[in-house]
């Protein structure tokens, strides 16, 4: 065996554990919710602001029903179908067990409590940044949800992507990301956090690449639907030409400066801006207007 | 080279046909298109009043009257000619509405049940001053949305 093949498996060893440890599955440090206490009440806001219900409510929920959040809603995507699971107080079939930490982790790091890579049909690339006091006032809310013990469904995904080590590799070029807009001042910045962090809203309205990381440099500029049929409307304020008052309403109403009815996912996403402070829905619309 | 001749003429003929046929409406166009427009004209009323409830435009009693009353007879139209089978977005281009709609007909005649009982009552009172409708405004909004939530192909 000659040295430059001893020297090239050597090589080959030590870029694979490098591989390895950098696709390990990543976990918040261990005082990072030390001494919080949550509060339900503000736990209900970051819950509407984060959209939970939209996914993990049962399919076809709607009213009441959207609070519990048994799972089994599926998503279509190029990499196959996604179903959400049941994340209820049931502490078998749910998340009942799990610790604030639980929840820090899986919405920072998309890190389940067995260790396991989340895939990004969970918006963890958006909640990478959220506050370590939403994350324990969220599990208070949470908490106060009802029980149901609908089993979980598997995703329906093939070769390669169910492999979900693979996934540490996403992450690596893709989550964990900074913020993309700069925050000026107060309003922008709770606009941003909400847009960026908690509202994920870029998971539909910026488009993606190949392996299905959003395009930061077209930010909002709108997406095909991942279904293949229909799309997700540009938002930007030269595309979309909407006032703060136009924005403030359509959260409100579901109503467009025409007076169409929005359709769509974005239904459900209005039920949930519409139970923000108003001061909420106009950081929003302050951040989106300072796009582009 | 006659053949060729042929050949040609009957590609013309065949090009010249589509584009004849895609001057005249087919009947699947014709009701996608009606129902559109009636669409546009709920979109255009319900403008008059969401302009006073937002304070946009001047509270105006029979103004506001007037144009509830049109959402309500526009609800109350007998509207199944517009959706014949086969006018899903699956089957043919220029509509957004789902197939859904058609494998669960009884869900959406059911919202529009709610868009005509919401309507009437909006146009009953509407014109007695601007929380009133404001107030009524609601629940019309949101057979707008529960219909588009299911039934309408995801652009806005």
């Amino acid at each position: 065996m000659g040295r430059f093949l001893r020297l090239l498996i050597v090589l080959a060893v030590f870029m694979g554990a490098v591989a390895w440890w950098l696709t390990a599955p990543k976990t918040v440090p261990d005082d990072f919710l030390a001494g919080l206490s949550g509060d339900q009440e503000a736990g209900e806001v970051v819950f509407h602001a984060s959209g939970c219900a939209s996914c993990h409510s049962a399919p076809d929920a709607s009213g009441e029903a959207m609070l519990v959040l048994a799972g089994g809603r599926g998503f279509a995507s190029p990499f196959g179908t996604f179903y959400a699971p049941n994340i209820s107080t049931d502490p078998v079939a749910g998340i009942g067990d799990w610790s604030a930490t639980d929840l820090a982790n899986a919405m920072i790091h998309g890190t389940s409590p067995d260790g396991q890579h989340y895939y990004p049909a969970f918006p963890y690339a958006s909640y990478r940044k959220i506050a370590p006091q939403d994350v324990v006032n969220l599990r208070a809310y949470l908490a106060t949800l009802p029980a149901d013990q609908t089993e979980s469904r598997d995703h329906d995904v093939g070769f390669p992507f169910n492999i979900r080590r693979s996934l540490g590799g996403w992450k690596v070029l893709f989550a964990g990301k900074d913020y993309v807009q700069p925050a000026p001042d107060a309003v922008l910045e709770r606009g941003r956090y909400l847009v960026e962090v908690l509202g994920h809203c870029a998971e539909c309205h910026t488009p993606r690449n190949a392996l299905g990381g959003l395009q930061r440099d077209k930010w909002m500029e709108g997406a095909p639907h991942p279904s293949g049929k229909g799309s997700f409307p540009a938002i930007t304020p030269s595309k979309l030409q909407w006032s703060q008052g136009d924005l403030v309403a359509f959260f409100q109403s579901g109503l467009t400066p025409e007076f169409d009815s929005t359709g769509g996912e974005m239904t459900e996403v209005i039920d949930n801006l519409r139970q923000l402070p108003v001061s909420d829905q106009e950081a929003i619309a302050a951040y989106l207007l300072a796009l582009d | 080279m006659i053949k060729k001749i042929a050949l040609v003429a009957a590609a013309s003929a065949i090009a010249a046909t589509t584009v004849w046929a895609g001057g005249h409406s087919s009947p699947e166009a014709q009701a996608v298109k009606a129902r559109q427009s009636h669409m546009q004209l709920y979109a255009f009323n319900l403008g008059i009043l969401g302009g006073m409830a937002r304070g946009n435009a001047e509270y105006d009693a029979d103004a506001a009257s007037a144009a509830a009353a049109n959402l309500a007879a526009l609800a109350a139209m007998a509207q199944a000619a517009y959706w014949p089978m086969g006018t899903d977005n699956e089957s043919m281009e220029g509509t957004k509405a789902l197939p859904a709609l058609w494998s669960d007909f009884a869900g959406a005649a059911k919202i529009g049940g709610d868009l005509a009982a919401a309507s009437a009552s909006l146009a009953e009172t509407a014109g007695d001053g601007l929380e009133a409708l404001q107030a009524g405004m609601g629940p019309v909004g949101g057979a707008c949305g529960a219909c588009h939530r299911t039934y309408r192909q995801s652009d806005n």
